[in-house]
């Protein structure tokens, strides 16, 4: 027994409250106010965990958000994958286990604790109820309207802040950043953990100050402890975490943590003190204790745990003394990680050999107390001793050492910031709380510099660790994004589809019959069409009513062909290009009426569409006289395609003639259909006879119904997007953001005939003759077949001129879509080549795992190139 | 016009101050497209399509209340501090620079 309960004290815990918790699978008990790592010591836990690199045993180190040693995950009742044990507070059924260094995601979704983000706007907020930050509430409540004190501990408030008028503080709450304008986001632990988002218009900062270890060798042993920390456990958890005691200090404040373990009932084997004399050493001294002034800490041993201490005095004498706990006090660094964060900067002080706020940073904010410098005790500097420098651990939580550091130095970095990044020290979960400064005091040493030559390496948010899952709050699963789903998506589900995400809509992919798999469903659904007929919900593209008098001028300003000589009735297809003249969008405008078209857009595309719409007519024509709205759940859309596709829609009941005739292609007609009132438009995104059918959303369902009844004894099937993808691929369409990713001109998609040059000016028009964009050896929109018929090129495949694939092999185009074709029978596909049409009838080579396989370049229309099956 | 040093709450001209997230960025403002693209040199219609002033100090910008009024409207904005110095609708002429802070060269 090294470590144990005191028989009474502790003033943050509670004696009548046991609480049971297991640590690697052992049950243990603690009280209520305890954390892990104070229920630990109290059960002489020794090791909490073994370091990451080397697997070095470690104990517990701190007793707060600075411990670089002691991890845990914990897995019931909430799930949390790596957390410091002196952050844990003790609950019935508590299960942590030891988690060195890195955390692990749970293999299963796990119960997190129910998370509520709350809003907060307040005068003042007061970050760490200490004696500043609790002095600094009470004077600010007397002046200000709302102030919030908030807590890192689960502390009872002092008793003056029961009457000085604030508001009530919020205690177990860590802030995680401070932001522009006095934003602070907060994270309260709890059964209900909760963010707070506050808008303070100042923000004061108590955050304290972090004892400072110091590098010796074998500093990292279980057993070695901060001085303060070994203080809190006493008198906060009545936990006495040694029985014989060496005290290695640079200042009085280690003699005061030293002197509460003897009041408990340690005993106190020596002093090792780099200073030589004072008050504190002759008040020691008189109470008999073993004071060496000017020696140091050169060494421990012990297996898993402090036994016998090296002591080194200033004319290089030798001693070892026996020793369970080895209390380390080598100063105190102000808490400056939020003040930091927010664009701070230091400057050192010479009397506590630490860094301090330089009086800089956004003027709503205010640092007091131990946090700016204030009540740190006076304190020569000192990092680390003579000794083994591989042994000598700067960042216990990476097993950094001084040697590392000197490695870094020596590779000629000298910035703390590039030693960080070089080492990974203070790139930990504490972000280098207690290997900041040592880590900067011995680079600055290493150098030959002053100690105030550069400080820590900078903190950002979150200043602690937070679960995701806190952040996300809500925000997850099915209310993570909204879900956009047709009227007749129910149809879907009972038909039995594979959905795929499109944006926020649920569209059907495929409809498998039983046993099918998706390539045998895809192939069936595109054979239906090409054959007999398919039925495809097109409700989800994008819709826009463009209206006013000044509609039709309008839509030639933002599409690449005239709208507005489209007679009424008619329907043109058009690109959006941007400034750059680049494709981004594309759809057919279909004219209603003289000041009326209805617009449609990719799936994905519709809000891009309308801001551009608004965009354009607010800032640049605002004289214009249209109206946008969008109306894409207004109408479900029907696409029946097929040969047999005129047939069907007449059995499905409709006043229209659907000659020839009477609706040739590009056309639209306004009847009925399923006796429903409907526009019909006869366009085609399969190369085959179609008919769009635009209803009222609420029918939309019922008209569905109605044409699968006619069409089923016609062979009809309804199609999802992966038949859509192959059968509009097999004509050549592209699909704006699958062929296309913002570089390609419309000449580069072979689609230089929808560009009308001849009707003013639209938008992109004039970067269509930039001398980029007519390069000659641009990358163009070919096909491609594998000489592999039985090969589905992945997308994205490399294409290269030959079979040599030793690098550098210069990259000619990439693939853009690829499917396996039943009209064709084969597997083809689409890409972007360098100078691709000249390229037609050459062979090129696809990378395909390493492997060359020949493709011949084609045309990019594989299926009816004559466009014959259009019009059935 | 109004004079703010907001930095997080954005005065929409035409809905008051809402919070930061309910906007939308949109670039250097008083950069007009120009009347005939067309008749423009290659460099000055690269110039137009590419370059923008990127100061530290007020900045003359495009913002839109995307998820309130959706209208576009114009602000000054110190690119050092975040601080809008004001905001002013799009037809408004922007204000003169004694109006809000000392402008550096260039800008606007």
């Amino acid at each position: 027994m090294t470590a144990r309960r005191l028989p009474t004290g502790g003033a943050w815990i509670d004696r009548s409250r046991p609480v049971s918790f297991s640590f690697d699978g052992v049950p243990l008990t603690g009280f209520a106010g305890d954390t892990v790592a104070s229920a630990l010591l109290a059960n002489d836990v020794d090791v909490v965990g073994r370091s990451p690199i080397e697997g070095r045993p470690r104990g517990v180190f701190s007793a707060g958000i600075e411990e670089p040693n002691a991890f845990v995950e914990v897995s019931a009742p909430w799930f949390e994958p790596i957390t410091a044990a002196t952050t844990v507070d003790l609950v019935d059924g508590l299960v942590v286990e030891s988690r060195p260094g890195v955390g692990r995601l749970s293999p299963e979704p796990h119960g997190t604790r129910p998370v509520a983000h709350r809003h907060r706007h307040v005068e003042v907020l007061v970050v760490g109820a200490g004696p500043a930050g609790t002095a600094a509430a009470i004077q600010a409540a007397a002046h200000a309207g709302r102030v919030l004190l908030v807590e890192r501990r689960q502390l009872p408030g002092a008793p003056e802040l029961a009457d000085a008028g604030l508001l009530e503080p919020q205690i177990g709450t860590t802030a995680l950043g401070l932001y522009d304008d006095g934003y602070v986001v907060l994270h309260q632990r709890g059964q209900l953990e909760t963010i707070w988002h506050v808008r303070a218009e100042r923000v004061i900062l108590a955050t304290g100050a972090y004892e400072r270890p110091l590098a010796f060798p074998d500093n990292d042993r279980p057993g070695v402890m901060l001085a303060s920390a070994a203080r809190t456990y006493v008198e906060a958890f009545g936990v006495l975490p040694g029985e014989r005691v060496v005290l290695f200090t640079t200042n009085h404040t280690g003699y005061e943590a030293a002197s509460a373990l003897v009041a408990a009932g340690a005993e106190l084997v020596a002093i090792a003190d780099t200073a030589r004399g004072g008050s504190a050493t002759d008040a020691a001294r008189a109470g008999g204790t073993d004071v060496r002034s000017g020696w140091v800490v050169a060494g421990t041993s012990g297996e898993e745990r402090v036994t016998a201490v090296n002591l080194l005095g200033p004319a290089g004498e030798q001693e070892v003394v026996e020793a369970d706990l080895l209390l380390v006090a080598g100063g105190w660094d102000p808490a400056l990680q939020l003040y930091r964060g927010i664009g701070g900067g230091l400057r050192y002080d010479e009397g506590i050999a630490a860094f301090v706020p330089d009086g800089t940073g956004p003027p709503w904010l205010d640092v007091v107390g131990a946090a700016a410098g204030d009540g740190l005790p006076a304190c020569t500097p000192s990092w680390d001793v003579p000794g083994d420098d591989a042994r000598k651990y700067v960042e216990l939580q990476r097993d950094q050492t001084v040697a590392d550091v000197a490695k870094a130095v020596a590779r000629g970095l000298r910035s703390v910031e590039h030693v960080k990044r070089a080492t990974y020290i203070g790139t930990t979960i504490d972000q280098g709380r207690t290997s900041g400064v040592l880590t900067a005091g011995i680079t600055n040493r290493l150098l030959g510099w002053q100690p105030d030559a550069q400080g820590p390496s900078n903190a950002r948010p979150p200043a602690f660790p937070v679960p995701f899952a806190a952040l996300a709050g809500l925000d997850g699963g099915p209310l993570l994004d909204p879900i956009r789903t047709t009227p007749i998506h129910p149809w879907h589900v009972t038909a039995g589809a594979v959905f795929e995400d499109v944006g926020q809509w649920k569209r059907p992919r495929f409809y498998p019959r039983s046993g099918e798999t998706m390539d045998e469903a895809v192939a069936r659904e595109c054979r239906a069409l090409r054959t007999a007929a398919g039925v495809l919900d097109a409700s989800t593209l994008g819709k826009i009513e463009v209206v006013g008098p000044d509609a039709g001028g309008f839509l030639d300003r933002m599409y690449t062909n005239r709208m507005s000589s489209l007679p009424v009735g008619t329907i043109r297809y058009g690109l959006m290009l941007g400034l750059d003249g680049m494709v981004v969008d594309d759809g057919v405008a279909m004219r209603l009426a003289d000041d009326r078209f209805l617009v449609t857009t990719t799936t994905g595309g519709a809000a891009m569409v309308l801001d551009r719409f608004e965009e354009w007519l607010q800032t640049e024509w605002p004289g214009m006289r249209v109206y946008c709205t969008s109306v894409t759940e207004q109408w479900a859309v029907v696409a029946v395609g097929g040969p047999l596709a005129r047939d069907l829609l007449a059995a499905a009941g409709t006043d229209l003639d659907l000659t020839n005739e009477a609706f040739p292609f590009m056309t639209l007609r306004r009847g009925s259909v399923a006796g429903a009132p409907a526009h019909v438009c006869r366009v085609s995104f399969t190369g085959e006879l179609s008919f769009e059918v635009h209803v009222p959303a609420t029918f939309g369902r019922h008209v569905w119904d109605a044409i699968v009844a006619a069409g089923t004894p016609l062979g009809l099937a309804p199609y999802g997007t992966e038949a859509m993808h192959v059968l509009r691929a097999e004509k050549g369409f592209v699909i704006v953001g699958q062929d296309t990713d913002g570089t390609a001109t419309p000449d580069d998609l072979g689609m230089g005939w929808i560009v009308n040059t001849g009707k003013g000016d639209f938008i992109g028009k004039r970067s269509l003759v930039r001398p980029d964009t007519v390069r000659p050896d641009r990358k163009q929109l070919v096909g491609l077949l594998p000489h592999e018929p039985g090969l589905v090129l992945p997308e994205g495949t490399q294409l290269v001129a030959g079979t040599d694939l030793a690098p550098p092999v210069p990259m000619l185009g990439h693939v853009t879509s690829s499917y396996a074709s039943a009209a064709l029978g084969r597997s083809f596909a689409l890409a972007m080549v360098r100078r691709g049409r000249d390229l037609r009838g050459s062979t090129l080579v696809a990378v395909v795992d390493g492997r060359a396989v020949p493709v011949d370049v084609t045309d990019p229309v594989f299926v009816d190139p004559e466009g014959e099956r259009r019009d059935g | 016009m109004e004079e703010t040093r907001d930095v997080l709450l954005i005065r929409c001209p035409w809905c008051g101050p809402r919070d930061e997230i309910e906007f939308r960025y949109g670039g250097q403002a008083h950069v007009t497209y120009p009347a005939d693209p067309e008749t423009l040199s290659d460099e000055a219609w690269a110039d137009y399509l590419f370059l923008r002033d990127n100061p530290r100090g007020p900045f003359h910008e495009r913002w839109m209340h995307a998820a309130g009024c959706r209208r576009w409207f114009n602000a000054v904005r110190d690119t050092a501090t975040h601080a809008f110095l004001t905001t002013y609708r799009y037809d408004e002429e922007p204000p003169e620079p004694s109006d809000v802070a000392p402008r550096p060269e260039g800008v606007g």
